[in-house]
């Protein structure tokens, strides 16, 4: 009805949403006025399970659709993609071992995944779930959303973080920022703008560890030092547990679950079941019901915890190294956050405890902090938020190769992003055009042992005699902690052409033709998107109309018009799941007309002003 | 749109001078870094990002370098024309050579098995960190010294000239360090330790 449509003009603005793209689950968030919050879909569900499945038609679903299909229809789906972003086929071995994923054979230097009659690569699938949190958040603000921020852990490299991005520009969405995990819970604990202090975040998740440590000085949220491992999680509590639980059944059973895909999902589910119960009772049972056969086991937390005290080890190596980084003694923390799943488990709260010698912070939900942080972010890239501000840290040095197969490093790990270093290169041989700079990510000396991240090859260079050519290679990686490289020629100052080929994942050609691709489909999303734009629309008007007829304007309205409006209401209510956006649009605009005299009423009583305040959801 | 200088100092809007206030340099950055930061500008033009994202690289740079006394001597000599790399850092200070070969003794030692040269690479350890100790001071007072005196006079050139020597020294105590640390801690045991806690 008019009167609201004018209001809901303000609240449309288009938002920039926070997702939390995680290795098991994911979510996004938003800034409304009373702080960040997370967005449900239709049924109230605020998480998004990180899991993919391709239909008969070759249609991607995401989320609670394929957390079912990986039951009925494993070999079609597919979790944990997480960990194959950025990755090369040669990298992956050890998560191979572990989890069903089924790499094409054609695989180059990014790794493809056959899911049905589809070959698809770790960010198409990432996209499908972002498509799902774009979708959700549409429905929940009511209007389109492009702009996003993305979280990564913060010991991605650069591979993983273009891969990420890479996700976000396949599901139509601009990612302005990507922000680390831990880095965002800081943001969304909030933690009084005027307090200052050292806080470390621990960040365990489902597949991913990191530790930051930050200064908080005023507002700026100063990361001092990261570390980390991108292939640590609960995943492997899990995998520990799978093992027990795959060896008794061989034994019980004298079957190998391992090789029955549909099995070792159920199996894998019921461990998870009792790994989370373990976080609140000291002991319970793994339990699976499968083609009529039974298996029980019981476990009680002192097993668990053994089981899993190696891989709690392994965070805090991470944690000791980051303090050396930072350069600070455990006790000169302030205080810890701890986020993500795993960090509900009581062993993992007593080691933190112990080591940072601080009680963690755990007010906010280790599962949805990520998530509002980035929401926080997405406010202060908007100009909404603007006495906070992060400065963050790259998690690896850069380097480049040098002779004898020596790593040159340029920046530092734990250097402050936006960060640069400028080097000069030359030719060897008279007349040379080209000069191959080859660069890598990691701390140790040799680039073998490095992480190759792409070869950058100026080209067209003025032929010159050998060593005569100066050319200036600046490698800035920004905000995102990603890298950008641009040459220039030092002796006439022309921009130099950089073609930069990237080691792992896609290359920018390989993006514009999935873009391209999806494009082909866009028609059909297109209407898609219209009908749940009208039934957006239409919730809008139901919701308003309902609450104006327990008014004091509808009581004063004559019953004609009231049966108008009641009549108009039923036909848009009947055309809701038409699929047809033209008819509910019709409705909706019928409703409008029937509920105009309504609107004037209420506008010339005293309830215009207490509804301008009501946000209508 | 304002523009930036790519200079260190004068991005900071400080004096070239040697000795820095720490906390002031950390005021400085701060709020610096909530006038340039880029995301500060992402609903800006493409122009105005670029360029913020320039100058804050410029600023982060700048702020590690300034922060730390020797990579900000070494900023310095440059800026001034006295480039640090120039002088090779392989070459023995003369001062040291009697430490040096001493040293190449005992790790040639250690890595031929001999575990009681271990204690004496301690030691030499021990020594080296004196010695930087001693390099840091000297420095300190050099720093003085070149503050004290005007930008363009003999005594501030003398002093960068002093300095670079320094420098050279520290440096090659620092590779010293380096060597000995590597020694004592392979980075093969170190990993043999860990999976040995685990």
């Amino acid at each position: 009805m008019g009167t609201f449509q004018i209001d809901f003009g303000e609240q449309r603005r288009s938002k920039i949403v926070g997702i939390d793209l995680g290795t098991t689950n994911s979510l996004a968030a938003y800034m409304d006025l009373t702080g960040p919050r997370i967005v449900e879909d239709p049924e109230g569900r605020k998480i998004v399970p990180s899991i993919v499945s391709v239909l008969e038609d070759g249609k991607l679903v995401a989320g609670e659709p394929a957390r079912e299909l990986l039951l009925t229809d494993p070999e079609r789906t597919v979790y944990s993609v997480k960990r194959l972003m950025g990755r090369g086929v040669s990298d992956v071995e050890e998560e191979r071992k572990l989890f069903p994923f089924r790499i094409a054979d054609d695989s180059g230097s990014a790794i493809k995944l056959k899911l049905g009659n589809r070959t698809l690569t770790p960010p198409e699938i990432s996209a499908a779930v972002l498509r799902r949190l774009k979708d959700n958040a549409e429905g929940a603000l009511g209007a389109p959303v492009t702009e996003v921020v993305i979280t990564v852990p913060a010991y991605f490299n650069d591979a993983q973080r273009q891969a990420t991005k890479d996700a976000g520009r396949l599901a139509g969405l601009d990612v302005l920022r990507l922000v680390n995990e831990p880095t965002a819970a800081s943001l969304a604990y909030g933690l009084d703008k005027r307090k200052q202090g050292i806080i470390a975040v621990y960040d365990f998740g489902g597949g991913t560890f990191d530790i930051s440590i930050l200064r908080l000085h005023d507002g700026i949220f100063e990361v001092l030092a990261t570390n980390g491992d991108t292939h640590l999680g609960g995943d492997d509590i899990d995998n520990l547990l799978l093992r027990i639980a795959l060896e008794d059944v061989r034994s019980e059973w004298g079957v190998d679950l391992a090789h029955d895909p549909e099995g070792v999902q159920r199996l894998r589910r019921a461990v998870i079941r009792a790994k989370e119960e373990l976080s609140f009772v000291p002991e319970t049972l793994i339990r699976l019901e499968y083609k009529a056969k039974s298996y029980e086991r019981a476990i009680d937390r002192n097993l668990f915890d053994r089981l899993i005290a190696p891989v709690i080890e392994r965070t805090l190596v991470s944690c000791r190294a980051c303090l050396t980084d930072a350069k600070l003694t455990p006790e000169q923390i302030d205080e810890v956050v701890l986020v993500g799943g795993s960090t509900r488990i009581p062993l993992v709260r007593t080691a933190v405890e112990r080591l940072f010698q601080a009680k963690p912070h755990t007010e906010l939900n280790p599962d949805e902090v990520v998530a509002l942080g980035a929401a926080v972010q997405a406010g202060i890239l908007a100009g909404d938020v603007e006495d906070q501000l992060l400065l963050d840290v790259t998690p690896l040095s850069l380097g480049i190769e040098t002779m004898g197969g020596v790593v040159s490093k340029l920046i530092h790990r734990n250097s402050t992003i936006p960060a640069s270093a400028t080097e000069t290169f030359t030719t060897a041989v008279d007349g040379q055009r080209n000069v191959l700079i080859h660069v890598l990510q990691g701390e140790r000396e040799l680039a073998k042992d490095c992480r190759s991240l792409a070869r950058f090859d100026l080209k067209d260079i003025q032929p010159v005699p050998a060593g005569f050519a100066r050319i200036e290679v600046r490698f800035l990686i920004d905000a995102n902690g990603i890298l950008n490289v641009t040459a220039r020629d030092a002796r006439t100052g022309a921009e130099q052409t950089v073609e930069v080929k990237p080691s792992y994942g896609l290359s920018e050609d390989q993006v514009e033709a999935m873009i391209r691709e999806s494009l082909d489909h866009a028609e059909e999303d297109m209407r898609e998107r219209q009908v749940r734009e009208a039934q957006v629309e239409a919730d809008n008007i139901l919701s308003a109309t309902e609450k104006a007829q327990k008014s004091a304007a509808w009581i004063a309205l004559a019953p004609e018009d009231q049966a108008a409006i009641e009549e108009s209401k039923r036909e848009l209510q009947a055309a809701y799941h038409s699929n047809d956006h033209y008819l509910l649009n019709q409705k909706i605009e019928a409703l409008n007309k029937a509920t105009t005299k309504l609107a004037e009423t209420m506008m010339n009583t005293a309830v215009r002003g207490a509804l301008r305040g009501t946000k209508i959801e | 749109m304002s523009t930036f200088p790519k200079e260190y100092y004068a991005f900071f809007g400080l004096d070239r001078k040697l000795s820095i206030n720490e906390a002031d340099l950390q005021t400085r950055f701060y709020r610096l870094s909530r006038e340039w930061h880029p995301d500060r500008f992402s609903r800006k033009g493409a122009e105005a990002q670029l360029q913020a994202l320039d100058a804050t690289a410029v600023l982060n740079d700048g702020y590690r370098t300034l922060r730390d006394p020797v990579r900000r001597a070494e900023y310095l000599l440059t800026e001034e024309g006295f480039p640090v790399a120039e002088q090779r850092s392989k070459d023995v200070p003369p001062e040291l050579l009697e430490e040096v070969f001493e040293l190449n003794m005992m790790l040639e030692e250690l890595k031929g098995g001999d575990e009681s040269a271990r204690p004496q690479l301690e030691s030499a350890k021990e020594n080296f960190l004196k010695l930087r100790r001693d390099v840091d001071n000297e420095l300190t007072g050099l720093f003085s010294k070149y503050d004290a005196s005007d930008a363009q006079s003999e005594t501030a050139k003398q002093a960068l000239h002093e300095i670079r020597a320094v420098l050279n020294r520290r440096r090659y105590i620092e590779n010293l360090l380096r060597d000995v640390d590597r020694s004592l801690n392979p980075p093969a045991a170190n990993a043999a330790n860990l999976e040995e806690r685990l």
